[in-house]
């Protein structure tokens, strides 16, 4: 499996980062960054870090199943994460939520048809004060109304 | 950098000096602003008297558990041959805090500069900073701020011409909860599920990769240089007595001026509500307040007229916790608080530990069917009795995490979720199945 340039060079640059040996603490910036360029944590994604750090597959598998933002399928283009937690929730949050499905037409962890977006209700994403908050992958936009969040997803090609 | 809510002329500024202020985050400007003199000065000192002057400041960790820093430091075998880590716990994630991306946006060298000074006090010569995955950016923004250290030797081979060596990397989560508590954050940081460890051994003996470490927050390492600068006294002076100094509070929720303000500990709760953030929204009337991150017993109307420190927090039968303050108006529904936390906590289980992945699985169902209308009688004494026996048989605080606000919503809002019961018709009958 080939990555580009610069993950290759990143990874290099990871390997460096921990004591001899112990390089398996690469294996969860390795699948985040992987993620980002392939789309998805692919068996043949988890088989190569598994060679490349010398782990079982079945030791990747069980990593990437544990933490939430790794996902064994492809989202949408735009990943949208509406916060629903109490601090959000206060703001309406959750209002905001049904406001997003009603809109695209999704539900949790749905993906559109064409690949553009995907939802997910999120928990806490650490904007409390500036609520109820949003990401589009990773971007944050902040004290999002449900006009605010119609001209944010009207303005993503 | 723009801050997202103004500052109030009402607060303390130690750690939150530079925040807002043009290129606040580059080494030029952190140089020109005093930075490093507590670096030059920990380095004229020996391990010990760095370690004394920081418990003399009575800081105490600002990541929710409230240990103090200076003891926490001095748990380090310092005569061990294993090599020493610092970690930092930026994996903020407390629901209702969000202090720590301030402080690595705005000021970032900050923390660096405390960083290096727990590695003189106990001789490490390498860190993480473990950021949660959702922070790309702030990883990303420590990444350059990081190599901006490393070309102007703030980090590196013998930074400053000191002749003290330190390497420093960002590390990624991946979106877990419960890597913020610090074993778990430990064996994500070693790259495997972010399960706890059973303590004793704690981090200070046996942390990262089996070797000794010191692990705080980010808003703790971020006061070190403060207190270097100042001196342990004039620090701890600042607060109340063993409540050292000043601490971010995020205000969140039902308020006219949400934001993250630093404030002195020990500020009137009441207080920093209604001077610093404006009263409560449209002029409605208090009804609770969660003080310091979801995982707190939340506090009613009238139990929030108190200081804001750990001790009289604690006497009051709460937490600081992480400094996350949700305020909640009369308009809110407690039940559905209830729900919210527990749904949350649920989701987080690591469900290594069986009363926290059963524990939050079952109140999460007894709590929809309470709102559902198909809650029976003796639901709610129910719901109070398995939080209760949740609590100190986990690994980790998780758990107990959990328990506690549900405690203290079915304790102190109990007709609330009688009034829901009351919907089912069937409610005091044994029609009513427990499954």
């Amino acid at each position: 499996m080939t990555f580009s340039p610069q993950l290759e060079a990143r990874f290099a640059e990871l390997l460096t980062h921990y004591p001899e040996g112990r390089q398996r603490g690469a294996l969860i910036p390795m699948l985040m960054y992987a993620q980002d360029e392939i789309g998805a944590v692919t068996q043949e994604l988890m088989e190569e870090l598994a060679k490349r750090l010398g782990i079982t597959t079945l030791q990747v598998d069980e990593v990437t199943g544990y933490y939430s933002m790794l996902h064994k399928k492809p989202q949408g283009r735009y990943h949208l994460q509406v916060c629903t937690n109490v601090a959000c929730m206060l703001r309406g949050g959750a209002e905001l939520y049904d406001h997003a499905c009603k809109k695209l037409n999704l539900g949790h962890k749905q993906t559109a048809a064409d690949g553009k977006f995907s939802l997910e209700e999120v928990e806490c994403i650490g904007a409390c004060s500036w609520a109820p908050a949003i990401q589009v992958n990773y971007d944050f936009h902040h004290e999002v109304t449900t006009g605010k969040l119609d001209e944010i997803l009207e303005g993503l090609k | 950098m723009k801050l997202y809510n103004e500052p109030s002329p009402l607060e303390t500024r130690v750690i939150s000096k530079r925040f807002g202020t043009q290129n606040s985050w580059r080494v030029d400007t952190y140089l020109a602003t005093g930075g490093m003199q507590a670096f030059k000065k920990a380095c004229e000192m020996t391990q010990d008297q760095i370690i004394d002057e920081v418990k003399a400041s009575s800081l105490r960790g600002r990541g929710g558990a409230g240990f103090p820093t200076g003891m926490k430091w001095s748990f380090v075998p310092r005569q061990s041959e294993l090599p020493k880590y610092i970690v930092v716990n930026a994996d903020e994630s407390e629901p209702g805090t969000c202090k720590d991306r301030l402080l690595m946006e705005h000021d970032p060298i900050q923390m660096v500069e405390g960083i290096l000074i727990a590695a003189k006090a106990v001789g490490a010569s390498k860190g993480w900073v473990y950021i949660r995955g959702e922070y790309r950016y702030l990883i990303d923004h420590m990444d350059a701020v990081m190599k901006e250290c490393y070309e102007r030797n703030l980090l590196g081979k013998n930074i400053l011409g000191t002749g003290f060596d330190f390497d420093l990397y960002t590390q990624t989560g991946a979106g877990a909860y419960e890597c913020g508590e610090e074993s778990a954050l430990l064996e994500s940081l070693e790259g495997k599920r972010g399960v706890p460890r059973i303590r004793p051994p704690f981090p200070a003996v046996s942390g990262a990769f089996q070797c000794p470490t010191v692990l705080n927050n980010v808003e703790t390492f971020s006061t070190v240089p403060a207190i270097l600068n100042g001196g342990g006294k004039w620090y701890a002076e600042l607060g109340t007595p063993r409540n050292g100094g000043t601490r971010l509070v995020c205000l969140a929720g039902h308020v006219n001026k949400p934001g993250v303000y630093e404030v002195p500990l020990g500020m009137n709760m009441m207080y920093f509500l209604n001077e610093i953030g404006g009263g409560m929204l449209g002029g409605r009337k208090l009804k609770a307040i969660i003080p310091g991150g979801s995982s707190c017993p939340i506090l009613s109307a009238e139990e929030c007229d108190i200081a804001m420190d750990y001790d009289t927090m604690a006497k009051a039968g709460t937490m600081l916790g992480s400094g996350g303050m949700m305020v909640m108006d009369e308009t809110t529904d407690m039940v559905k608080v209830a729900l919210r936390i527990m749904r949350f906590y649920n989701h987080e289980s690591c469900g290594w530990c069986i009363p926290c992945r059963e524990g939050t699985t079952w109140l999460r169902k007894m709590l929809v069917r309470i709102i559902d209308g198909n809650g029976a009688s003796r639901d709610v004494d129910l719901i109070g009795d398995l939080a209760q026996s949740m609590l100190g048989r986990t690994f980790c605080p998780l758990g107990d995490a959990a328990a506690l606000p549900t405690i203290s919503l079915v304790k102190k809002w109990r007709p609330e979720f009688e009034a829901y019961v009351a919907k089912n018709p069937f409610a005091s009958t044994e029609l009513v199945q427990v499954a």
